[in-house]
Formats: structure tokens, C-alpha cells, sequence
């Protein structure tokens, strides 16, 4: 019986969550690395210099929020087949929940001035909070989001295929909107207001419990600074938020979502209520929306609602078919590849652009590759936003990512996930082809 | 400030009703035909190709900027070489609806190897996998029209600029009878190749793949037509929306072209995604309901919020999506138990 792939005989063994011996040893050996790289022991100690320095940092935790709210996609996507392009608005839900409840920048919801009646006073004006901890605002966001997912549904569940996700893509455009109409909770349109920062309060007293805008100790022995503790706190939710999606899915609801994936007649013969596991669907991915969108908005401090536009959505569409639909690994898979190759180009263009006056190989592809000023031919330009031929990086990376959803959509729509399963496969058989 | 200012017409105070109405309509109908035009691109690429054309927005834009190279640059675009039919000083009409035809000719040969690089390949794949793929192409064709266009926007020198005719009291721009123009030879051009032996091809394809193919149809070529048909109309409607008085100044830019795609889904929906008909009614429908509302709610824009008048396009998509998916004239779906 051991050795043959697929075999399952119980069904503990089906449910498991990491049911062949590879995956189990692969996050034993997931887990002792991290002890050992916490531990100081050397090899492994050059690990977080490599994560945890200031190059990496952010771009990995904007990564880790981000990819709860692509978790959650995944499941409405991925696992109970409703194709939506309205997650930015969910995230846009949650964000300004958490803005509203936990900026301390008001006093009281009495405090709501819109920006353009005191031009200038950025920070003090058009700003409203309630300044609540953190552990009421980061709940309530998910909740409130979900509750929006969950009045949206009934009109979601009508339609289905190519018309959810028109739909959907009005819901992202009226959620613009409501950020231009309501400049007491989402400040100017353009420049956006300030979120709170990542503290831990138990009520609104004057020192934090655990301060994550600070530099400090954790536990009494870790010493980390600001960019560290958030990415930490990050990476736990989003490890607790995984756990949960995986026990969803492995669970009654997660079997019955993708029944209704896979036929949505044939489950209901089955006995599977569409109607309410379509909105359950939508009330779990907003709520992962929601979370996702918070934690997003506060990390990067000043968002606006423009943030909150298609092209977020499309992010989540382009993780979702780059990682592979429908399992997790693939989602986690397609949120490094697509919130990091933007990162990777910027700094492989920085790298080249310093190569440019060496010599050697390097040297000659920088050359061929970049401009620096102009009438060169390189189609790169270094100076920042400047309009004409060569563009900048900035907007190279757009066309990257536009070009990456074709070629992964044509040439591998399992995405990332797809390969992995190939490679693996291939050596699970190795020396035979079948 | 930064509120992103709509280019609505506000009509000024002391102004009589009637001559608000008649300028409120003339607006409507030339956003109608707007829509129309864009519309129509869409639904001959969906009637086709069953591919929800996601990168119109990009590729009118695109088609928008060839015909401002041509024109404004007196260039040819990707070459650098000069337009030999670019006119000397004078914009002259005949010589501005030549370079219009060129503009439009590059534009469909944009559509034709966009069709043969990304979506050729996806023939039998999912719906959404197509529509992403256009998504893709739309994103990726962003940034070169952002690029070139920059801050300011470009110039289509159109030979009646801004000037306009009085009817009365009121200002009728040319741009707007011209819109309009365009829209129903656009749409009687449509309405002809259809009917044509092309036409009839290219409905069979659409009603059924395979049958079309084992009758001896050439279904690549229809495809190849359709998106080079499709992409001239969207190219069409992005010139026609960059003449003057829809973006204040007259140009190509970068803040209203780009959305222009989506804010035609509303038209599509409503007249049913693969009608023609539907097009030409829902166009009209939705931008009478777009302008009417902005004319004539504009004392409760405190209420709504600057700039409400564009999401009552997606209100009344959404309405017609819960009430009746399939629009005014489209085909019922069928799900047969």
C-alpha cells in the first residue's frame, strides 16, 4: 500500500492536513529551521539577515497581507467557483471599517470634518475615529465586510458565470464612488488618510501592550525593530488564516463549495442548498477580505480610496491563475510571485544600472537594456516618470504583469501550482515515464 | 481639491429649460453614440468569439493615439518614418477623415495580432480564462499609452475644434452631431455586414462552432475579422471621445480614456452581450440616464458625492443583471437539469 500516490484508505486520511510523509517532513523541516535560525545557530542564523533586512522586509510583509485577502479569493474563486472581480471592494469594506473604528486621530465620531473644509490640516482634519484597540478594529473589519459580502449575495447568486463578475466589477466602481461621496471616512479622494498603526491596546491607554511601530524587545530576548514585528505579526495571522481556510476546506461546507464549483446542478440534486453555500462563500472570502484589507491599509499608513480599484482585483485574479487555482499552496505560491517579481525587476534594474560602466557581460546587456538620459536605444529608462519612449521601471512592470497573466494563461493555466505538481510527479515515478 | 472633475457640461445658471433640455440631449446622444460605437466593438468580438473584451479600453485608446501621431506628429507610428498624408497647414476635412481611415486600418491590424498572439491560442478554453487573457493584454497595453500620451494628453486636430452651432439660445457642438454621425454609420456598416455572405459566417460561428466549421466556414478568419472589426470600432469610439467638448480641452487622455471600457459594460449588459440591437438601444438608454441624472440632480450633489452621475451607469447594470441577466435583446441562458 505505501509508495502508491492518490491511495486513501479512510477517511481521516483524506481529511488529513498534510497527508503524505514528504509534506510532513518538509514542514518538520520547516519548523526546525525556524527554531534554529531563533536559536543563533550559524548556518541558519544568515537566514533572517537575508529575510529581515531592510531590503526584503517591507515588500514581504505588504506580501503577507495581501495574502490573506488572496486566501480568501481562493476561496470564492478557486473553491466555490464564483468568478469575482470585486474583492478590491471587500478589501476597500474592511480597510475603512478599521479606519473608522481604530483611528485615533478624531475624537469620537464627532470629530468628522471633511478634508476640503479645512484645506491644509491634513492630518487633523477630514479624519474620523473612534480609536478603539486594535482587537476590536481588526474582528470588526472582517465582520463588517462579511456582512456587506452577505447583503451583496442574494443578487450575486442570480447570476452566474461572466455576469457575477460583471457585476462584481460594478460593485468595485460604486465602492470609488462611495469614497469620493464620503470624504468623513476616507479623506481627500486623491492623498487618503492615515490608518492606525499595528498596536496592541487593551483599551485606549496611553502605552501600548505590544507596540508594533516601535523598535524593541519581544519575549524579554528578541531583539527586533519596527519592520521585523510587523512582518512577524503578519506572518502569524497569516499561518492561523491558512490553518482556517485549510479546515474549511477539508470540512462539510468546504466539500459542499466544491460541489457547487464543479456542478452547481448536480450538487443541489445532492442535497447541497446553493443558495446558502453561495452566500457562505461570499460571507468567508469578504471576511478574509476584510482582515486582509485592514492589515493592508494600516501597514502601508496612507491609503486612499483609489487604492481600492480594479487593479487590486486584478492583482487577486492574476495571483489566483498564476498560483494555480484552487489550492493553497498555489495561492501562496502566486502571491510571492506576483507582489515580489515587481520588487525583483526594480532592484535588477537598480543592479544593472550600476553594471553600466563596467565591463564584461553584464555590462553590455545593462547597455543594451537601459538609457540613461537620452537618444540611447535601450527601451529601460532610469530617470523616474519621465514620459516619452523609454520607460521607466515603474511602468515596465505593469507591462510584465499583463504579459505574465497571457503567457501563464496560455502556455500553464494550472499556473505555478501546475509545474510544481508536474515536477513532483515525475520524480515520484522516476526512472518511469508512467 | 483633486476631486477628479468629470467633464460634465454644466450648463450655467439664467439659462431657459427648454434650451437646457435641448443641450442635456444632444450631450446624451453623443455619449449615447459614444457608447454605441464602443459597444458595438465589443459585441462583434463576443457574438464571434464568445471573449469579453476586457482590453477595449487600451486598444481604443491605442487606436486614439495612432490617429494623433498621424495627425499631430505628421509621424507614423512605430516608424520613424513622416505620414504622407498628413496636410501641410490647413486641417482640411477630407485630409483628417483620410488619416481617420489610416488610423482606424492600424488599429484593426493591432486587433488582428493581438487576436493571433493571445487569444488564437485559448479557442475551446473557459470563458473566464479568454476574458483574463484580455484583461492581461489591457494591462500590458496600459503603460505605452500612459506613457505617450503623459500628463497633458494629446492633440487629434480636429479640423471643427470646439466651435459649435447655435440653435437659439442653445450650443450645439459639432463634435457631438459628428459623434453621433459616426455612430450610425457605424452602426448601419454593422447592420450591412451582417446581412453580407461575411456576415452570415460569422453569425453561424457564433451560434455554433463546429457545425460552422463542418459546413466549410473558416472559423480562425472569422475570428481574425471580427477582432479586427471590433478592435477599428473601439478605436472609432476612442477618437470620437476625444474630440473637444467630452474632455474639456479636446485630447486623448489619460484620465478618462483608459475607463472607457467599463463604463460600456453597463450598455452591453443592458442590451444583452451579444446583441447589436441591444447595443444601440442601451447605449442611448444608459447615457440619457447618465447625463439626465447629472443635469438634472445637480443640486443634490452634496448628497452624491462630485462626479455621481457615472455610477448610475453600474446602478442600472446591476438592477438589469438581478432582474434579467441576459438584457433587453440578448439570449436567454438555458440550464438544462
Amino acid at each position: 500500500m505505501r509508495g502508491r500516490p492518490l491511495l486513501r484508505t479512510s477517511y481521516e486520511q483524506d481529511a488529513a492536513m498534510l497527508p503524505t510523509s514528504f509534506q510532513r517532513g518538509a514542514m518538520g523541516l520547516f519548523v526546525l529551521a525556524l527554531v534554529l535560525a531563533t536559536l543563533k545557530i550559524p548556518p541558519f542564523s544568515s537566514i533572517p539577515a537575508f529575510f529581515l533586512g531592510s531590503t526584503w522586509i517591507n515588500p514581504m510583509t505588504n506580501m503577507m497581507a495581501l495574502g490573506i485577502a488572496a486566501i480568501g479569493f481562493t476561496i470564492l474563486v478557486g473553491y466555490t467557483g464564483q468568478v469575482s472581480i470585486g474583492h478590491a471592494f471587500f478589501m476597500g469594506v474592511g480597510a475603512y471599517t478599521a479606519v473608522t473604528l481604530g483611528s485615533q486621530d478624531g475624537d469620537g465620531f464627532q470629530a468628522c470634518v471633511p478634508f476640503h473644509e479645512q484645506l491644509g490640516l491634513l492630518e487633523e482634519a477630514g479624519q474620523c475615529g473612534m480609536g478603539l484597540p486594535m482587537w476590536i478594529w481588526l474582528p470588526a473589519s472582517g465582520i463588517m465586510a462579511a456582512l456587506v459580502g452577505v447583503l451583496v449575495s442574494p443578487a450575486a447568486v442570480k447570476v452566474r458565470g461572466l455576469y457575477l463578475a460583471l457585476a462584481t466589477i460594478g460593485l468595485v466602481f460604486i465602492g470609488l464612488h462611495l469614497g469620493r461621496m464620503l470624504p468623513e471616512y476616507a479623506g481627500d479622494f486623491e492623498s487618503g488618510r492615515r490608518w492606525p498603526e499595528l498596536q496592541f491596546r487593551l483599551w485606549k491607554e496611553e502605552t501600548p501592550l505590544v507596540d508594533m511601530a516601535e523598535d524593541g524587545k519581544w519575549f524579554g530576548f528578541l531583539q527586533l525593530s519596527e519592520e521585523q514585528k510587523q512582518l512577524f505579526f503578519m506572518m502569524a495571522l497569516v499561518v492561523i488564516f491558512a490553518i482556517l481556510a485549510k479546515n474549511l476546506i477539508r470540512s462539510r461546507t468546504g466539500r459542499a463549495l466544491q460541489a457547487i464549483r464543479d456542478r452547481d446542478i448536480a450538487a443541489e440534486v445532492m442535497g447541497v442548498p446553493e443558495f446558502k453555500y453561495k452566500l457562505i462563500g461570499f460571507a468567508i472570502s469578504s471576511f478574509y477580505a476584510g482582515i486582509g484589507g485592514a492589515l493592508w491599509a494600516s501597514f502601508n499608513g496612507r491609503v486612499s480610496p483609489v487604492n481600492f480599484s480594479l487593479l487590486l482585483s486584478v492583482d487577486f485574479i492574476a495571483i489566483l491563475l498564476i498560483g494555480g487555482a484552487g489550492s493553497l499552496l498555489g495561492t501562496a505560491l502566486g502571491t510571492v510571485f506576483v507582489e515580489l517579481t515587481p520588487e525583483v525587476v526594480k532592484r535588477g534594474t537598480e543592479w544593472l544600472g550600476e553594471q553600466i560602466n563596467g565591463n564584461g557581460p553584464m555590462s553590455w546587456i545593462a547597455n543594451v537594456l537601459l538609457t540613461e538620459g537620452s537618444g540611447d536605444f535601450g527601451p529601460i529608462s532610469l530617470s523616474p516618470a519621465s514620459p516619452g519612449w523609454p520607460m521607466s521601471v515603474f511602468l515596465w512592470n505593469f507591462v510584465i504583469f499583463g504579459l505574465l497573466i497571457v503567457i501563464f494563461m496560455i502556455f500553464e493555466p494550472q499556473g505555478l501550482y501546475g509545474i510544481w505538481l508536474r515536477f513532483r510527479n515525475y520524480w515520484k515515478r522516476w526512472p518511469f515515464s508512467y | 481639491m483633486g476631486h477628479l472633475m468629470l467633464p460634465d457640461l454644466m450648463v450655467v445658471a439664467q439659462v431657459s429649460a427648454g434650451t437646457t433640455l435641448i443641450q442635456t440631449l444632444t450631450k446624451a446622444l453623443a455619449l449615447g453614440a459614444v457608447y454605441v460605437m464602443m459597444g458595438l466593438g465589443f459585441v462583434i468580438i463576443f457574438k464571434a468569439t464568445q471573449v469579453l473584451n476586457f482590453a477595449a479600453g487600451g486598444l481604443s485608446m491605442a487606436g486614439a493615439m495612432f490617429m494623433s501621431i498621424l495627425v499631430a506628429d505628421r509621424g507614423l507610428p512605430f516608424l520613424p518614418f513622416d505620414n504622407p498624408l498628413a496636410f501641410s497647414d490647413d486641417p482640411s476635412v477630407p485630409a483628417w477623415f483620410l488619416n481617420l481611415a489610416f488610423a482606424l486600418i492600424l488599429a484593426a491590424i493591432l486587433g488582428l495580432v493581438i487576436e493571433r498572439l493571445a487569444i488564437r491560442p485559448m479557442i475551446g478554453q473557459p470563458l473566464f480564462a479568454m476574458a483574463v487573457i484580455t484583461l492581461g493584454v489591457e494591462i500590458a497595453l496600459g503603460p505605452f499609452n500612459r506613457d505617450a500620451t503623459a500628463l497633458e494628453g494629446r492633440r487629434l486636430e480636429v479640423p471643427w475644434g470646439a466651435e459649435a452651432w447655435s440653435l437659439g439660445e442653445a450650443q450645439i457642438p459639432k463634435s457631438y452631431v459628428a459623434a453621433i454621425i459616426f455612430a450610425l454609420v457605424a452602426g448601419a456598416i454593422v447592420f450591412v455586414f451582417y446581412q453580407s455572405r461575411f456576415g452570415v459566417a460569422m453569425r453561424a460561428v457564433a451560434f455554433d462552432q463546429e457545425a460552422a466549421m463542418a459546413q466549410g466556414i473558416n472559423v480562425a478568419r472569422v475570428f481574425a475579422i471580427a477582432w479586427a472589426l471590433g478592435i477599428a470600432l473601439s478605436a472609432l469610439a476612442g477618437i470620437a471621445y476625444g474630440m473637444a467638448p467630452f474632455p474639456p480641452g479636446g485630447s486623448v487622455s489619460q484620465e478618462i480614456h483608459p475607463i472607457l471600457a467599463f463604463r460600456v459594460l453597463p450598455v452591453i449588459v443592458l442590451g444583452g452581450l451579444d446583441s447589436v440591437k441591444g447595443v444601440l438601444y442601451g447605449g442611448f438608454l444608459i447615457a440619457l440616464a447618465e447625463v439626465f441624472s447629472g443635469q438634472y440632480f445637480a443640486r443634490w450633489t452634496d448628497v452624491l458625492g462630485p462626479g455621481y452621475s457615472t455610477v448610475v451607469p453600474y446602478i442600472v447594470m446591476l438592477i438589469v443583471l438581478v432582474i434579467r441577466p441576459f438584457g433587453l435583446f440578448g439570449t436567454p441562458e438555458i440550464r438544462r437539469v
